[in-house]
């Protein structure tokens, strides 16, 4: 652990793939939580394909693989690929999800045959740009961390000064309109921020699965929170840790690609909060389900017991437990019931062995038949 | 229209909204005093989310002029709230009460300012007066369809508007949201407020409401109550679908309206 | 043309249609996105097929992707359930997942054999003639042939046995409830037959194109027309069309075939989208332009209907004034009035206008209407 951290601050390499990934995690949580939140969670995974070929026309018109060359072809690419998905589900009758199979595959497919356009051509320098496919951290250099830590800062920093504006924008468009700021501006802002977040790890994470880190850190610390900055703060940070794991784990190891480990990282981080979040997570909410069963299957009992004592008109008639077992058809767990409810001094069991309810119980009886009947 | 002396809280003029080929309000005009509480209603379809949006410019008219106060919208802004459909959110939004009525407060922000103590203590007495005080930390995936509805109130009554246009408030509300909602309406018309709201239920039209528009694509009719809720002019707007309400419109037709 | 690149033409034709097929239900039930993560997704099955059999060609590569793929439509489903996130949100976490998990295995553990990572998303049609169909030393003709044709003679035959349940299911969910149709079973039954086709296509064309070939030309084509039958038709020949088109820049370029086929299928849409008869872009603003007009012009007769002979018509209808009343550029005006004019319907009389007697029933009308 502590060679680790040494590595992290000595190693040339390992410091530059760290530091690089967990600005991608930062930058790309951040942004993908406004994209869930906006009901955008598909439109990275388009815009990560649609910025191949940018990439590649990128260094066919200037032949540098200088990584701020490369990003902008990216980010021009990627934001036609967002304009032209929008235009066409604004203008035709083509829903959203046809819009972004149709860009993505087709502007990925323009993309490949450029790439294996460059690749028959007798270029000095042409191989590294299929890194771009499934990414490669350990080919990060310290000025493509600069490119990325610049894009990364503005980013960020451009979401905390326009974050009352975002935050409405996200929640209710229209009122936002209605308060006289300019929803559209505002709209294209974030999608051009969403598009830069992308393009910045492209290198780490690969076109093909960058778009899970924009869906799943938000996923993930959705689960955890229910406030708005809360949620784009853990956001970050998930996504930050599983970069910046998963690219050390694949720098670390041969033949691991980077983009895949990483993805599996976040998927890890994503599954845990799905299972265990506190309120929201599955595994509470079966606890609470559980809890309230209980608890129906003690009143059932109690209640039970009451109406038999009604029927003997009085506490001093024992019954037996065979005759709770018949009443309790269908909830069961009368054993334990009464074991529950005689440590709450609510039942006791006679010499007999048959059981009654306590003046307490009864009370307690009472109440329950009382809320069963308001509610009825 | 021009030359006329008094100053309306709202005008519109020739309001015309098309979506691709079909009209979905042909012009339509309507003058609403200030200080009366106006319902809009018609059948589905009939335009009346629309006008409201056409008018506070959430959709662009084909033709049409706004006046609020005598003014072009676009100069009247703060003095306008909107409530606009409960539904049109996603109400899993990762954000709780206070925050939302919070918004309210953006408009008169402006851009970059954070909300802060006054906005803070504006949201609370705002979602007092709605009956929710106890509900500021709450998160919104946690309300009832009759809390959300206040909370949209709320935010709407920190906006400190004139004129406030509700889409829809009574739809799919319990019967306590819906006194609250008629007491504040109440409220905000003994403030000298004006408000404009799309209604669907016939029947609480006379109860509720001062003045109507009947809308249906066209404009029917508007006026007070009394004079324009009339049998015919609903069969007008609704075609023959309202025989069922026929008997309570004529009881009141013309007698004063017990709100 | 050498035979193989008859072959390879062949193959490809074969593939757009199959996956076309399947592609006009996805379009239409908003699930183009399963295309995406179905065909990402089946390389796990075909990643732990290959390790247990050791064989590529073994049939069971086939349904362990089939099963992958039906995995993945079941996994977004459960988490969908779960309501903890939206179900664009779970196909998004789903496929990159079980994607992730085959690349890592193919690059881990099989570093000598022809299972790489490029192929399987990109595909290369250009080598499926080499590998060939041979049984007693007889060569039948390459084997993807036979794959892919097999493939979309199943797809046919499935829609034309289940063309009622499919369209009712997909036009109407509520009326196939009723008649009994089980929602559930046409999904699942729709989303095998997407990852057959996908699996057997992949190995071909690659994953990108298979999201290409089942979404572009059903998109294109809704378009063009409403009707099923022809959406399914229409689809294949572009799908083709687009294949051949294709391969032929490709052989040009000397770059990816796939590619290469993709980028046309996004031209074919292009082509559609700008100039589709009615629903293109052209045709809209055409549309959109004379319409306008026309109403304004209705606008403008009733406008002068409702203040004829009044007293304030000399203000109302005087031509300086229209711009502040209807809210129009005194360009777009003038031209409103000037085609009033030609339709005989309007008199400009020293700047102020008049309605001719057709005008005004006109604006009667319109008023009524």
């Amino acid at each position: 652990m502590i060679e680790l951290l040494q590595n992290l601050i000595m190693d040339y390499t390992l410091r530059t793939v760290a530091m690089g990934s967990g600005i991608l995690g930062i930058v790309s949580g951040a942004l993908g939580s406004f994209a869930v939140l906006r009901k955008q969670s598909l439109l990275g995974d388009a815009v990560s394909h649609a910025a191949l070929p940018g990439i590649a026309l990128a260094f066919l018109l200037t032949g540098s693989k200088a990584s701020p060359v490369l990003v902008v072809g990216a980010a021009l690419a990627g934001w036609l690929g967002t304009f032209l998905i929008l235009s066409i589900t604004r203008t035709t009758r083509i829903k959203n999800d046809s819009a972004l199979g149709l860009i993505l595959s087709v502007f990925f497919g323009f993309g490949l045959v450029l790439l294996t356009f460059i690749q028959r051509q007798p270029y000095a320098n042409k191989a590294g740009l299929d890194k771009f496919l499934f990414g490669q951290a350990a080919a990060l250099l310290e000025s493509d961390v600069l490119t990325m830590l610049v894009l990364g800062s503005i980013v960020l920093l451009l979401v905390i000064i326009f974050w009352k504006e975002f935050k409405i924008l996200s929640f209710d468009p229209d009122f936002t309109a209605s308060l006289g700021f300019p929803v559209q501006l505002l709209d294209i802002l974030i999608t051009s921020l969403l598009v830069i977040a992308i393009v910045v790890g492209l290198q780490t994470v690969g076109v093909v699965l960058m778009s899970a880190m924009v869906v799943a850190p938000a996923a993930a610390a959705r689960q955890w929170t229910d406030r708005l900055g809360a949620m784009v703060f853990l956001s970050s940070l998930f996504g930050a840790l599983a970069g910046v794991g998963g690219a050390v784990i694949s720098s670390m190891t041969p033949r691991l690609p980077t983009g895949p480990t990483i993805v599996l990282c976040i998927s890890a981080l994503v599954l845990f909060s799905i299972l265990l979040a506190p309120n929201r997570g599955l595994l509470w909410r079966w606890a609470a389900e559980q809890r309230n069963r209980r608890k129906l299957q003690i009143e059932a009992v109690l209640s039970d017991l009451y109406i038999l004592a009604r029927q003997h008109q009085g506490t001093e008639h024992g019954h037996p437990i065979e005759v709770l077992r018949t009443m309790s058809i269908g909830h069961g767990g009368v054993d334990r019931s009464l074991k529950e409810l005689k440590t709450r001094g609510w039942v006791e069991q006679k010499a007999d062995g048959n059981w009654v309810l306590t003046a307490c119980g009864m009370e307690q009886a009472i109440q329950i038949s009382d809320r069963g009947e308001t509610s009825a | 229209m021009k030359n006329s002396q008094t100053t309306f809280a709202i005008e519109v003029e020739d309001m015309t909204v098309a979506y691709r080929e079909k009209p979905v309000l042909w012009d339509v005009d309507l003058l609403v005093p200030g200080g009366i509480l106006q319902a809009i209603i018609g059948p589905n379809g009939a335009g009346k989310t629309t006008m409201i949006k056409a008018i506070l410019g959430l959709v662009k008219p084909s033709a049409g002029r706004v006046l609020i106060y005598g003014k072009p919208y676009s100069q009247q802004r703060q003095l306008v709230a909107y409530v606009p459909q409960r539904g049109s959110v996603d109400w899993d939004f990762p954000t709780n009460v206070l925050d939302v009525v919070m918004m309210g407060r953006y408009g008169t922000l402006g851009w970059f300012r954070r909300p802060g103590k006054e906005d803070h203590q504006r949201a609370e007495e705002a979602l007092a007066k709605v009956g929710m005080a106890d509900f500021l930390k709450r998160q919104i995936s946690q309300l009832s369809g009759g809390q959300q509805q206040r909370v949209f109130l709320a935010r709407a009554l920190v906006q400190d508007a004139m004129v406030y246009f509700m889409d829809e408030p009574f739809q799919g509300v319990d019967a306590t949201t819906e006194k609250a909602i008629v007491s504040l309406l109440k409220e905000l018309r003994a403030a000298g407020k004006t408000v404009l709201v799309v209604h669907h239920d016939l029947q609480t039209v006379t109860e509720y409401f001062d003045w109507v528009l009947l809308l249906n694509v066209r404009r029917i009719a508007s006026g007070p109550v009394s004079e324009v809720f009339t049998e015919k002019n609903l069969r007008l707007a609704y075609g023959g679908k309202v025989a069922f309400l026929t008997h309570h419109t004529h009881q009141n037709a013309g007698a004063p309206t017990n709100v | 043309m050498t035979s193989a690149q008859f072959e390879i033409q062949l193959i490809a034709v074969v593939v757009a249609i199959a996956c076309a097929l399947p592609g006009v239900f996805l379009v239409l039930r908003r699930m183009a996105m399963m295309s995406d993560a179905i065909s990402h997704s089946i390389l796990l099955g075909i990643v732990l097929a290959f390790f247990l059999t050791r064989d590529l060609t073994s049939p069971f590569l086939v349904i362990a992707a089939t099963l992958s793929g039906v995995l993945t439509v079941s996994l977004v489903e459960l988490l969908n359930r779960t309501r903890l996130v939206r179900e664009d949100t779970a196909i998004g976490l789903i496929f990159p997942v079980l994607f992730s998990i085959g690349v890592i295995l193919i690059s881990r553990y099989s570093g000598d054999i022809h299972l790489d990572t490029d192929s399987v998303l990109l595909g290369e049609l250009a080598f499926a003639p080499f590998d060939r169909f041979i049984i007693f030393s007889r060569d039948f003709g390459p084997r993807a042939l036979y794959l892919m044709g097999g493939i979309m003679f199943i797809n046919i035959v499935l829609i034309i046995m289940f063309y009622k349940e499919l369209k009712v299911a997909t036009f109407d969910a509520g009326l196939a409830m009723a008649l009994g149709f089980s929602p559930a079973l046409i999904h699942y039954g729709l989303m095998s037959m997407v990852s057959i086709t996908a699996v057997g296509a992949f190995d071909a064309v690659g994953s990108i194109l298979v999201v290409a070939l089942m979404i572009g030309p059903p998109a294109s084509v809704y378009l063009l027309t409403d009707r099923l039958s022809l959406l399914l038709i229409l689809s294949s020949l572009l799908g083709a069309a687009g294949s051949i088109m294709g391969y032929w820049v490709a052989h040009l370029l000397d770059a990816s075939i796939a590619g290469s086929i993709s980028s046309m299928i996004g031209l074919i849409f292009l082509a559609v989208y700008l100039f589709a008869p009615d629903r293109g872009l052209i045709a809209i603003a055409r549309r959109r332009r004379r319409q306008r007009i026309e109403f304004a012009l209705e606008m403008l007769l009733v406008h002068l209907f409702n203040h004829e002979g009044l007293p304030e018509a000399a203000i109302e209808c005087h031509i300086a004034n229209l711009p502040e009343h209807l809210y129009w550029e005194l360009q777009f005006a003038q031209r409103v009035i000037r085609s009033g004019e030609k339709g005989n319907l309007l008199l400009n009389r020293e700047e102020i206008l008049f309605l001719t007697s057709t005008g005004r029933e006109r604006a009667q009308k319109s008023i009524l209407a």
